[in-house]
């Protein structure tokens, strides 16, 4: 009898236990997650108040009425008798910071790199994996080996050699080296070892079907899963990429989303905190929007060792 | 039994498709990587600012390391290199302890089977949430909140709740920016380090844990003499990729400053060869040290990077293939013997 007793409460205890332990964890996640979100919270709450409501009070948690005017100043468009600083404030504003320029010219370097180095990539890592010749695995070592090189190591003589081919404030040495990514031929390869039946290739050779439409046609649909999860990684990280982007691209024509935020950064005088903030929320805000849409996706992809940069 | 189509298409060779369809990238990465790099290299050895095509040999490294060599001011640009490699290892230090510490304390929690957590997905989804940020409205979104004076978030907040008397300086102070940058570093990536220890933790056979489980191993226990051990091919990568991420740290520390230009008490080496190329015209920039600051790190780099490629080779492959060439060496022998015998 004694022994049952004893055995019963060994078990509540343990239950017990448990419980206090998945409750303390939870506390820790539930902190750790208002750490994650809080910043970002009250910069969208910032964005919707004044300059002088956040002068007054800037511990502020809730939202104000100002997006509309914030917006107004930041895409020059005052009402006539705004005052002479408020012009000057609007003026500086939308002249380092031009929303539809900005967007569409990240969109088109993020865009593109993407598309490229998710098509070459696989091309590469099925060249790889399908055909059998002489410096096949000198290749693929050599692939694994410089995966790791920063891209700071180069970058003086990659923008010294910009220079020299004139290609400073062009979006070419953005895009176009995005056809060599080593980290991601790297992934697709060891997709394709675990996932990418060979046979398949030697039934489409004896359909009389061409070396290239079959990488098209049948591995490319079969890669989707890599592809996609690839696709995220590139695109996020070229729109994110201020370093290489900042030292090509020196008009203001060209400035994409990183580089704005860096100017509006570096204002002296006439700042607007409002403006300032909104300024920030819009360049988070379409990545932070295709994170929480993509997110299931996207942690999957980190899981399987996604690409960082 | 193959078809005549089959054997025909066996004595077909394909090698060529294999170099045409790797070609691209390397023709790519030759032009756009390795001559950058080859010309980094070169130009390490040229002069600075107008002196850019003058050979120098090998005047910017000993002024960069040991400040001597044939300009004035070689100790001080000595001290400003040897000033941006102490910060970029007291700034990465500083963020990848907490951060794996943290990451590994989630990692292990959220793999543990006898917790029930509410939320699980939604907690992995909003901690890695920061690492997709763009960094450079990352340092923007953190000057704004924790700006120096009381007209700022954080210092108003805490002075309305009587922590502080007097407004702190987390952007400008020497030792508070550096701990808000290491903060900054560890918001950013410590989901993504928490996903990539889970998936290693999900690969350990979950016997061994019932196996402890049923012998009395407490969850201490069982960290210490199964987790950890087995988990030690991917901390080794996780450091590794790490070290060699702290050296490439760029956007935050440029970009978390007051005003135009970026804080000396935050200069890393990223920051530290961005500078010096990137003043002005080609006159006036320094690209002699800014490229034997480069070839520097390359070296650091190299030797992380091999640590983990012979950490992670393939070591089924290089066996399998070890013994397919003992099999053939051995097959060749054989038949030397029999065409000796003939």
């Amino acid at each position: 009898m004694s022994t049952k007793s004893q055995y019963g409460e060994a078990k509540d205890n343990y239950h017990q236990k448990l419980m206090a332990k998945s409750i303390a964890i939870l506390v820790v996640c539930i902190l750790l997650t208002l750490i994650c979100l809080v910043p970002i919270y009250i910069l969208i709450v910032n964005s919707t108040h004044s300059s002088n409501d956040l002068a007054q009070n800037p511990s502020r948690f809730f939202f104000g009425p100002h997006l509309g005017d914030n917006f107004k100043t930041l895409m020059n468009n005052l009402p006539a008798d705004a005052g002479k600083a408020a012009k000057r404030v609007a003026a500086q504003y939308s002249s380092a910071f031009n929303l539809g320029k900005g967007y569409l010219n990240s969109l088109i370097i993020a865009g593109f790199s993407t598309l490229l180095t998710v098509f070459f990539s696989a091309m590469t890592a099925y060249g790889l994996t399908v055909y059998e010749f002489k410096l096949n695995s000198a290749a693929y070592t050599f692939i694994i080996g410089v995966m790791m090189i920063p891209v700071q190591v180069s970058s003086a003589g990659f923008v010294r050699f910009m220079y020299s081919l004139n290609l400073i404030n062009s979006f070419i040495p953005l895009i176009i080296p995005a056809i060599a990514a080593p980290a991601v031929i790297f992934f697709m390869v060891s997709y394709m070892k675990s996932s990418f039946p060979l046979e398949i290739v030697e039934a489409a050779r004896i359909d009389g079907c061409t070396e290239l439409r079959t990488f098209v046609t049948i591995a490319i649909p079969m890669m989707k899963p890599a592809i996609a999860v690839q696709a995220i990684f590139a695109f996020v990280a070229n729109w994110n990429n201020y370093y290489t982007q900042n030292m090509i691209l020196k008009n203001a024509d060209y400035a994409t989303v990183p580089i704005m935020v860096s100017k509006v950064l570096a204002f002296d005088k006439n700042v607007d905190n409002g403006v300032n903030y909104l300024c920030i929320t819009l360049s988070i805000l379409p990545i932070v929007v295709v994170y929480f849409i993509l997110s299931k996706f996207i942690i999957a992809g980190v899981a399987l060792g996604g690409v960082k940069e | 039994m193959a078809s005549a189509a089959q054997s025909r298409i066996k004595s077909i060779s394909y090698a060529k498709y294999g170099y045409m369809f790797i070609a691209p990238f390397f023709l790519v990465y030759c032009f756009f990587q390795i001559w950058p790099l080859i010309y980094t290299f070169i130009l390490s050895f040229k002069g600075n600012q107008a002196n850019n095509a003058q050979f120098v040999g090998l005047d910017n490294y000993s002024q960069i390391l040991f400040g001597t060599g044939s300009s004035e001011g070689a100790s001080a640009v000595h001290e400003e290199f040897a000033r941006a490699l102490g910060n970029t290892f007291v700034l990465w230090f500083g963020n990848f302890i907490p951060q794996i510490l943290l990451s590994l304390l989630l990692a292990v929690w959220f793999t543990d089977a006898k917790v029930k957590l509410p939320g699980k997905g939604f907690f992995k989804i909003v901690m890695y949430m920061p690492n997709i940020i763009t960094a450079a409205s990352v340092a923007a979104l953190y000057v704004n909140l924790f700006g120096d004076s009381k007209y700022y978030f954080v210092n108003a907040t805490l002075m309305k709740l009587g922590m502080i008397t007097d407004p702190v300086e987390f952007v400008a102070g020497p030792t508070a920016s550096k701990v808000m940058v290491m903060f900054i570093q560890t918001w950013l990536w410590f989901g993504n380090t928490m996903i990539m220890l889970m998936s290693g933790i999900m690969g350990i056979s979950p016997s061994l844990f019932e196996a402890a489980d049923i012998d009395g191993a407490n969850s201490t226990q069982q960290f210490f003499n199964i987790t950890l051990p087995l988990l030690q091919p991917i901390m080794v990568y996780t450091l590794v990729t790490s070290m060699i991420g702290g050296l490439q740290m760029f956007d935050l520390p440029y970009l978390y400053h007051n005003g135009a230009n970026f804080s000396k008490q935050l200069e890393t080496v990223a920051v530290y060869i961005y500078y010096n190329f990137n003043k002005g015209t080609v006159d006036q920039a320094n690209y002699g040290y800014a490229g034997a600051a480069s070839i520097v790190i390359f070296a650091i780099t190299a030797i992380l990077g091999s640590i983990t490629f012979y950490m992670n080779r393939d070591k089924d492959a290089i066996a399998k293939k070890k013994q397919r060439k003992k099999a053939e060496k051995q097959m060749k022998a054989k038949m030397k013997q029999g065409g000796l015998s003939i």
